[in-house]
């Protein structure tokens, strides 16, 4: 009668209890100043009644660089996917070992570099007397008085690619490698080319893994300071500066919040699909 | 007929390398012109390359009263103490969450989530007006916490997976022989676990080492960690102390790449998020 049915856990209250600093921290350093930022954003600090003057006014001021922070943030998204696919779709279908192996390697490098490296790489890289102007201008693709510095939003989503590319193709290769051959090897014996195999038969079985990388790279991008802070400060810019710039210069935190409510928007949206994915795997 | 299939191999052949070479280039030519930044003691434009090479500003950094050898002691005492206060909170949780009969786990699990599902900045500026009023700001404390809070869900998912990996047969077992609950989990359940727990050790640790908005909310300007060093000394044009920082930060992220798999298994990989 012992054996299995032998409790080896904790009880409820135990569980309970023994989660409980894990749950004080959440709620301590997220869902308080969560809360904190909302009742900030709709009133004066907090104080008085509540209103939505803080959105008007950041709005006002900053409509362009919301418009920005989504185009950029899409536009990263959307280039990422397209790579993440590409990259995981050779390392599945690729015939050649070494180049199989090569890519390998090769695509992982940016994975664990931090944000902030990335930021300072590309600062260096993407500058006007950076490596790629002098690798282009010696090669004779571009004259040398055309070197233009790439530091604006270009820099943005060119780094933002190169640093998360290889999370989401290696999420990617991973599923790739765990479906069901059998119907690659049936697109192939009918002739099908490797792309066609990769777009209609290869991404339909591995999209929702491909929508979760992407949807937390979404996230990741919107969140990160330090990336538009050191690639591109100047307006326009993305809305990550403008809450930093607020609070340092003007210790305005109202309209500081209001912009951080739209960021938690833009998330929400998506992440809204995430939670139904999500659940409906598991309900699967 | 065969010419054609040859020159059509050659043509594949061409594309392959120059698509490698591509990639290649594009990986390795922002981390190429970072090293070269490290070693430059005089570098401007229109020169493609550094006009002198040297080490005089790695002498700057490393002299024992330099900013550099600071901002990294006081990166990894910080970095050190958030793991040890992550791995105090979530052995706890992960042992509960993997083996405890827990109401709403599906949703406590998800709770850890949620700060890494909303930006991140929104939210820093708020806790660093929340510690302001308990006098946390600038303090190495504060800065431990907002970094601990950060790694949570990767300390409580990875401790979780690890404990769910362990054989409750074998807890099973030593409980039918006599051991107490306390005597199972320190002699049985959490020695099975370690290599899981460990990993989650290292993505802690590197997560506070990388870790630059919540500290530029939290401790600036008196925490300054590798990061905000890296940070200040690009904006004030100082290449080269900027590219010593960031080749130091590479040192232990490029080193858990080549080694995390040797920690974090198959088995325990497969229950991440379980």
């Amino acid at each position: 009668m012992s054996g299995q049915s032998m409790s080896v856990g904790p009880g409820r209250t135990g569980a309970l209890l023994l989660v409980a600093p894990a749950l004080l921290m959440i709620g301590f350093l997220f869902v308080y100043p969560f809360g904190y930022s909302v009742v900030s954003a709709f009133t004066d600090n907090g104080e008085g009644s509540w209103h939505i003057a803080n959105f008007t006014k950041a709005i006002e001021f900053y409509s362009k660089d919301i418009l920005f922070t989504i185009v950029i943030v899409s536009l990263s998204t959307a280039i990422i996917g397209i790579l993440a696919v590409a990259i995981a779709g050779y390392l599945t279908l690729g015939e050649n070992p070494t180049a199989v192996a090569i890519l390998k390697w090769l695509y992982r490098w940016p994975l664990f570099i931090p944000f902030i490296v990335s930021a300072q790489l590309m600062r260096t890289f993407l500058a006007k007397n950076g490596m790629m102007n002098n690798i282009l201008t010696s090669s004779g693709i571009i004259e040398p008085l055309a070197a233009q510095s790439y530091l604006d939003w270009r820099g943005i989503v060119i780094t933002f690619v190169w640093k998360q590319t290889p999370f989401v193709a290696l999420l990617v290769a991973g599923a790739m490698a765990s479906i069901d051959r059998t119907t690659i090897d049936a697109g192939r014996i009918f002739g099908a080319s490797r792309l066609r195999i990769l777009i209609e038969l290869v991404v339909p079985q591995i999209a929702t893994t491909l929508m979760v990388g992407l949807i937390l790279s979404y996230v990741v991008m919107l969140s990160v300071l330090s990336v538009p802070l050191m690639i591109n400060a100047q307006s326009p810019t993305m809305l990550t500066v403008d809450m930093a710039w607020r609070i340092n210069s003007y210790g305005d935190y109202g309209v500081a919040n209001a912009l951080g409510i739209m960021s938690y928007l833009f998330t929400g949206v998506v992440a809204w699909f995430y939670l139904r994915q999500s659940l409906k795997d598991k309900g699967a | 007929m065969v010419a054609a299939a040859l020159s059509n191999n050659w043509v594949r052949t061409v594309t392959r390398v120059l698509t490698m070479s591509l990639l290649a280039f594009a990986i390795f030519g922002p981390i190429t012109n970072m090293l070269l930044w490290a070693v430059a003691e005089v570098w401007y434009f229109p020169y493609k390359l550094p006009l002198e090479y040297g080490f005089s500003f790695w002498e700057r950094v490393f002299r024992p009263e330099g900013n550099a050898t600071e901002a990294l002691f006081s990166s990894i005492w910080i970095a050190l103490l958030t793991v040890v206060v992550s791995l105090a909170i979530a052995i706890p949780a992960g042992y509960a969450l993997a083996r405890g009969k827990m109401p709403f786990r599906y949703l406590i699990m998800l709770l850890f989530l949620l700060p890494q599902a909303f930006p991140a900045v929104a939210v820093h500026m708020n806790v660093a007006r929340i510690f302001y009023g308990l006098d946390l700001t600038g303090s190495v404390v504060g800065v431990v916490l907002v970094h601990a809070s950060q790694g949570l869900v990767f300390s409580v998912w990875i401790a979780t997976a690890a404990f769910a990996a362990v054989d409750a047969e074998l807890e099973a077992a030593a409980r039918n022989m006599g051991a107490g609950r306390w005597r199972t989990f320190v002699d049985v359940t959490l020695p099975l676990a370690l290599p899981g727990i460990m990993a989650s050790a290292i993505f802690v640790f590197l997560i506070s080492m990388d870790e630059f908005t919540g500290t530029y909310f939290v401790g600036a300007p008196d925490v300054v960690t590798l990061p905000m060093l890296l940070f200040t000394s690009s904006m004030e044009g100082n290449y080269q102390i900027a590219s010593i920082s960031s080749l130091i930060l590479l040192v232990p992220s490029v080193g858990f790449m080549l080694f995390i798999e040797r920690f974090l298994k198959a088995d325990v990989l497969a229950k991440v998020g379980n």
